[in-house]
């Protein structure tokens, strides 16, 4: 036998991961979700190329300019200012349109900033040929307000998802694993902490320091591992009595590799049937948050201050028909997803 | 005899998946019959479906029942049969009964639901059905809750419940699988008593020989949703035809172990124990509680020796403090008293005595918890390589991880074969395999004492056997020493050398297995012994 085990190649097993999987990709609705989402963020991740003021490409008389990744003063094109160039100006469209001169604009041609100076309707202007879902109150395009909101709050909600599982995980493993007293001081402090008015410091702090998304992913992040503490705990206390963990401990494996090998791949379940839940709640805790005008700094696409928008400006429908319809969808997939990862990795359904 | 129930052909199938085939038989009124077979048989889905309890199961052929059908039967109708005609106790009476309500309550419900009395009546009636199933001070009992019961009250409590509107057939599920061994006795009197005081018919259902030999008049043999086998229990036990069941029958295990002289020359005792206690802090009521713990005695002051390459049984009930025993001599618990293992004295649990921790490994009774379900096969048995032998290249860990799955009877000599069984996961395993899994686990680093907590008792009858005789043969070759934890008694008469008695923390009898079990001195001893049949 010892000759020939060098030829024993291990195949390997299916894992409880791999099979949870292979149950959610069975699940249509979320699976779809999913691959939508990502498709989705994917899309919104390329907003620049889809949705953007400036031109991708340009050839104006035999140079080639590209105004998506550098600025170039109006008088390259035969303007008059040496400020930036305003594509919109009917005046360099002209230009480009010139024989042998030719560009290519983004599918929307608004950036999120972009104010249209040669709009045809007065603003909010509904969906027109220029403005597929109509502008805003300062004449913005609100199609691409809406992708870049959309970036934002995704990738808002997936660093405050990441970091709030990072410290649940953590607190939650230190107290479920050492228990006694450390689980007891902890507990307390945890009571202390949710007790603090999360809403009133975020005002209070939203007063002292320059507001900013670094600043709102800090704070929120100090109060949202506190509920996933809480199941990283539990199943910590119940997984670390179980007779494999005993075992180990008899054998005399260190705590560190019974906490990295043993206790934390069993005891992700709950963080990861989670993650999407925790990504709507903070997409859903951005837009609150500049619904009241405590979130992002002005000037940065956000959904909350559409929204905020569309109250004030109740006669617009389509700001806040269309800002509701991007919500109801990002969250309805986070929800489907959510939903069919639960079943995924339902003990109960461990057997199929 | 007239026959009661005539079941014909039933099917039971869960999404798809048919767990019960085609199965035929009857029981004639009054009769004592048992159903029998391992875990996953179909034998607890069968009695679910004859009353359609069993979840969302499709069911066909017929279940005839005084010239009805139960299975095409629409459910209002059903519902008077429920209780009414056929009733039925389950294996675990503190989930079977409602914790919130009192145990009187819950008797007069039925009552009343089934017989249309008053609350008073039902109330009355409930305690002439308490005091008939043996319960003690039945008005007392009457207002407990189910916790305030002990186990045995608790099932005599169900069984009350059951024959409130005196039914023509009782299905018994496992009605003493969950109760210790000197209950299980009075509660199968109780149901042979009722039994013949009310002429009605029992379906007992059990994996328990034992149980059916003393118990049933008929038996039917089912093994994976097929009845494999039905006749008189005499017949059946003295000529199985089926080999399904000339196997069940013997697998009774049989004691193939070195015998040795007694000797009391503790100079070769490998794990030596003297005046051991172990205790747990209890919470104290009030506000002492908030300064001081009270202490729960586990184990009293416990003296026992294990000589090299025989085993120690210990046994005793749930609660008698021997797994406390087994966690103590791991150096998993804190313990007082002297400890120590091939000389070496345990020193706190914090110590990390790698030498010690090699020499003392455990193999657990739950095959399910026992292995990490996020690890390979080769990881897991493995993983005593990494603690104990860090320097070993990967081919050489891997060559060990090899002897020991071979030394368990896994795995074959083939190089697919293996490379195959390394990577694989504890959740493709059955319950027996697993068990092998833990064995090889814990024999990779060469210990000289192995801790058996329990080690066949979740496990199926035919493959007990198997598991105790591997051990059987790992103790020959390897001359390894087991302190072996059952509450079996056939399980100590098949492997131990020594028998230690336990009986709520105290060692009632100690000595060589034939004078323990032939002569025993202790009356606890006695009972436990008798109740084995």
């Amino acid at each position: 036998m010892s000759n020939s085990i060098e030829a024993i190649t291990v195949t390997p097993g299916e894992s409880p991961g791999r099979r949870a999987w292979r149950r959610f990709k069975r699940n249509r609705l979320g699976w779809w979700s999913l691959v939508l989402f990502c498709v989705l963020v994917g899309v919104s991740l390329l907003a620049e190329v889809i949705s953007n003021d400036r031109p991708l490409l340009v050839r104006y008389n035999g140079d080639l300019y590209v105004p998506l990744v550098k600025d170039y003063p109006e008088t390259n094109f035969g303007g008059d200012f040496e400020t930036n160039t305003d594509y919109l100006d009917p005046f360099i469209r002209e230009r480009l349109r010139e024989p042998g001169n030719w560009a290519i604009f983004a599918p929307n041609p608004y950036g999120y900033k972009t104010l249209n100076y040669f709009a045809k309707q007065p603003n909010p202007s509904g969906p027109t040929r220029d403005n597929w879902l109509g502008t805003d109150d300062r004449g913005r395009d609100l199609l691409a307000q809406l992708i870049y909101g959309f970036r934002v709050s995704v990738l808002f909600a997936l660093a405050l998802t990441f970091t709030g599982t990072v410290l649940g995980v953590i607190t939650g493993a230190i107290q479920g694993f050492f228990g006694g007293k450390t689980d007891l001081a902890f507990q307390r402090f945890i009571e202390v902490w949710s007790a603090m008015p999360e809403l009133y410091l975020l005002i209070i702090f939203s007063a002292v320091f320059a507001p900013s998304l670094a600043l709102l992913l800090v704070l929120l992040s100090l109060f949202g591992w506190m509920g996933l503490s809480d199941y990283v705990r539990a199943e910590f206390l119940r997984n670390r009595q179980l007779d494999y963990v005993r075992a180990a401990r008899s054998m005399g494996v260190s705590n560190w590799h019974i906490i990295t090998r043993h206790l934390l791949p069993n005891s992700l379940t709950p963080v990861v049937t989670f993650l999407p839940f925790r990504m709507s709640g903070a997409i859903l805790a951005l837009t609150s948050l500049d619904f009241l005008g405590l979130g992002v700094p002005p000037g940065t696409p956000s959904l909350g201050e559409l929204l905020s928008q569309g109250k004030n400006n109740i006669d617009a429908w389509w700001i806040s028909l269309f800002t509701f319809a991007v919500l109801v969808v990002t969250l309805m997939l986070l929800t489907f997803m959510g939903d069919a990862l639960r079943d995924a990795l339902d003990p109960r359904k461990a057997h199929a | 005899m007239s026959t009661l129930l005539e079941v014909r052909k039933l099917s039971v199938s869960f999404s798809g998946r048919t767990v019960v085939h085609d199965i035929s038989f009857s029981i004639a009124a009054g009769e004592k019959l048992a159903l029998v077979g391992e875990s996953g048989s179909g034998k607890t889905v069968t009695a679910l479906s004859l009353l359609r309890l069993a979840g969302d199961a499709v069911l066909g052929g017929e279940a005839w029942f005084d010239g009805r059908d139960l299975v095409s039967m629409p459910e209002r109708a059903l519902r008077g049969v429920r209780g009414q005609d056929i009733a039925m106790v389950f294996q675990e009476p503190m989930s079977a009964l409602n914790p919130l309500m009192t145990v009187g309550a819950q008797i007069a419900e039925v009552v009343a639901l089934k017989n249309g009395m008053t609350q008073k009546q039902a109330g009355l009636m409930a305690i002439k059905l308490m005091a008939e199933t043996g319960i003690l001070e039945p008005e007392r009992r009457f207002h407990s809750y189910p916790h305030q019961l002990s186990g045995g009250q608790r099932q005599r409590a169900m069984i009350a419940a059951a024959l409130a509107c005196q039914p023509k057939l009782l299905l018994a599920d496992e009605p003493t699988t969950a109760l210790d061994v000197t209950l299980r006795g009075q509660i199968l009197e109780l149901l042979e008593r009722l039994q013949k005081e009310r002429g009605m018919a029992v379906l007992m259902i059990t994996h328990d020989l034992n149980l059916v030999r003393k118990f049933a008049g008929r038996v039917i043999v089912m093994e994976r949703g097929h009845v494999v086998e039905q006749g008189p229990t005499d017949e059946v036990f003295a000529r199985p035809q089926h080999a399904y069941t000339r196997n069940l029958l013997a697998s009774r295990p049989e004691r193939d172990v070195v015998s040795v002289a007694p000797t009391h020359d503790t100079a070769q005792a490998v794990l030596s124990a003297s005046s051991l206690r172990v205790s747990y802090p209890t919470p104290l009521p009030g506000i002492r509680g908030w300064f001081k713990h009270g202490e729960y005695v586990a184990v009293h002051n416990a003296d026992f020796d294990l000589q090299a390459g025989q085993t120690l049984g210990v046994i005793g009930e749930s609660g008698s403090g021997k797994t406390t025993l087994a966690l103590a001599v791991l150096g998993l618990i804190p313990f007082q008293g002297q400890l120590s293992v091939s000389e070496r004295q345990w020193k706190g649990v914090s110590a990390q005595d790698k030498t010690l921790r090699r020499s003392i490994q455990v193999v657990f009774q739950d095959p399910f918890s026992a292995l990490s379900p996020r690890m390979t096969v080769e990881e897991i048995v493995g993983e005593g390589l990494d603690v104990h032998e860090s320097k070993l290249t990967l081919l050489e860990r891997r060559e060990r991880v090899i002897a020991a799955l071979l030394d368990v009877g896994l795995g074959k000599d083939g190089v697919v074969e293996m490379g195959h069984l390394l990577g694989r996961y504890p959740h493709e395993f059955s319950g027996g395999q697993r068990q092998r899994l833990a064995i090889a686990r814990a024999l990779i680093v060469q210990p000289q004492i192995l801790v058996l907590d329990e080690p066949t008792s979740a496990l199926d009858v035919t493959v007990q056997k198997q598991v105790l005789q591997l051990l059987q043969r790992l103790q020959r070759e390897k001359a390894l020493s087991f302190l072996l934890i059952t509450h079996d008694v056939d399980v100590i008469r098949a492997m131990a050398h020594q028998v230690m008695v336990m009986k709520q923390g105290e060692v009632v009898e100690f000595g060589p297995v034939d004078a323990v079990l032939n002569r025993p001195n202790h009356s606890y001893t006695r009972i436990l012994v008798n109740s084995a049949g």
